[in-house]
């Protein structure tokens, strides 16, 4: 943990969880789609549901999807902003799930060339999880500069690319991978200490069976 | 990394050194960061943290729900012929600007969260500004309160919807008494001890948000978290001990917080979230 989770992050209010942690996961939720939003649809969840519209939360998601940082003054415009860049949003509230953690925002979104679907939760302090992409379970934070592989389920994949992190000398702090189906599409989540060197999304993206690499810096 | 508030102390103590000292060697150690940029990171986050004081002591700030505001400015103005002294009352004014800045959405730092965000800069910036001490030197009674916080992250929470109010203000509070000490010369040891008492006197403390939102009693309890950790200051540099360390007494936070219910934890389902009064404004929103 560091210093600067205890005092910090620098942000907008006046949530931790439900302003800057929901501004953090609508930056992931950009990410993962991997450019300019077009078109969302964002069901809220359980306490995001509740006690979002005191919290700026519906703003916050917005601004997330829109690229502001947590301490981005116009979170509190963003429905305006988002008129500006012509995005085309709709926020919904989800029926209560108990399964759920209480702070659960799922995005579905459109780009100009890609559709994507991200779950995550606002898990305290400004901090997030992902936990779905495309239906695919996935678990990680953001924190850490992170690769994700849409790739063929078939052997040697997943060595080809760890050699080639290991070759440049780089150390993975978490991987998993995750599938729908045995030898269908499969999903690679892995975490690195170091930033990541340029030239990897190209290199990876290279690779035979590998249909997208994302790359996801911390911010 | 420093896992205990007794390992806090006796580094600083076997350096001669203070615990900022101590702890931004280590920092810079563990992250691979060069101690010049921590500071500067902390200096950038201690001119945040001095805008939000000096915007809600200058004009009234209303919240976005419209239930609070302009707290931080009243007290400012009575801060002269406050009961509790000037010093008490203007770091009461501060942590509640600030706390007003974070419910109107503007800026401000999570020192350790949003809802506890006015306590640690109103302690600091006030007992700074009474010791003429200068920017420099409060940015590092900083690194003092941020390693009293991560060792309350680490050994309890600072989520009050796992621990309660006294997880966020508690800890707000606890690491604000241990900057303050610092901050006017007091010894390591005397730190520990003052983070100690200010812990313990909201021991059980209810996160019972009104309306769900960060504002009643978020406000006003962090003006107490100020005054609390300027006084605990106080006692220790008096040399008055906490029979119970400061370590088992993050360790008994803990557990209360564990045996507390979750309606009295950021649910909105229990203490003053569920009063008449505390119903009828949450219909309202």
């Amino acid at each position: 943990m560091n210093l600067f989770d205890i005092i910090g992050p620098v942000m907008i209010g006046p949530s931790s969880s439900h302003t800057a942690g929901a501004v953090r996961l609508g930056n992931m939720a950009r990410n993962i789609l991997g450019e300019e939003p077009r078109r969302a649809r964002i069901v809220v969840y359980n306490s995001f549901a509740k006690t979002g519209r005191g919290h700026g939360t519906d703003k916050a998601l917005i601004a997330g999807l829109l690229g502001f940082a947590p301490d981005d003054e116009r979170i509190r415009t963003s429905f305006e902003e988002a008129g500006k860049r012509g995005l085309v949003y709709e926020l919904v509230a989800g029926e209560d799930d108990d399964s759920l953690h209480p702070n659960t925002a799922l995005f579905v979104l459109e780009g100009n060339t890609r559709k994507t679907e991200v779950a995550g939760c606002s898990i305290g302090g400004g901090r997030v999880k992902i936990t779905a992409i495309d239906g695919f379970e996935v678990d990680f934070s953001g924190e850490y500069p992170t690769i994700i592989t849409v790739h063929r389920d078939r052997p040697g994949i997943v060595a080809r690319v760890t050699t080639h992190l290991a070759e440049k000398g780089f150390n993975i702090a978490q991987m998993r991978v995750s599938r729908k189906t045995k030898g269908e599409q499969a999903l690679m989540i892995i975490e690195t200490d170091e930033p990541l060197p340029e030239g990897i999304k190209e290199v990876l993206e290279s690779i035979e069976d590998i249909y997208r690499i994302l790359i996801i810096l911390p911010a | 990394m420093i896992r205990s508030i007794e390992e806090l102390v006796k580094s600083a103590e076997k350096r001669g050194c203070k615990i900022s000292t101590v702890v931004r060697e280590l920092e810079a150690k563990y992250t691979g960061s060069t101690e010049e940029e921590l500071f500067k990171k902390m200096r950038s986050y201690f001119d945040v943290m001095k805008e939000a004081a000096n915007r809600g002591v200058a004009a009234e700030i209303r919240s976005i729900s419209g239930i609070t505001g302009g707290e931080g400015r009243k007290m400012w103005n009575a801060a002269g012929s406050a009961l509790a002294g000037s010093t008490v009352a203007k770091a009461a004014a501060r942590a509640m600007a600030v706390s007003n800045v974070n419910a109107s959405m503007g800026k401000i730092v999570a020192a350790p969260t949003a809802g506890s965000c006015g306590i640690l800069p109103g302690s600091v910036l006030t007992v700074g500004e009474k010791l003429g001490k200068s920017d420099d030197e409060i940015v590092d009674s900083l690194f003092t309160a941020a390693a009293v916080g991560r060792i309350i992250a680490l050994n309890a929470t600072i989520a009050g919807a796992e621990g309660g109010c006294q997880a966020e203000c508690g800890a707000a509070s606890a690491m604000a008494a241990a900057a303050v000490v610092e901050l006017a010369g007091g010894s390591p040891r005397q730190a520990a001890h003052a983070v100690a008492m200010a812990l313990k006197a909201v021991m059980g403390l209810v996160c019972d948000p009104v309306a769900g939102l960060v504002e009643v009693p978020c406000i006003k309890r962090n003006a107490m978290g100020a005054a609390q950790a300027i006084l605990a200051a106080d006692m220790a540099m008096a040399g008055i001990e906490s029979v119970i360390p400061a370590d088992e007494v993050i360790t008994a936070m803990k557990e209360v917080g564990r045996m507390m219910s979750d309606r009295l934890k950021e649910t909105a389902m229990g203490g003053l979230a569920v009063t008449p009064t505390g119903k009828n404004l949450s219909e309202k929103i």
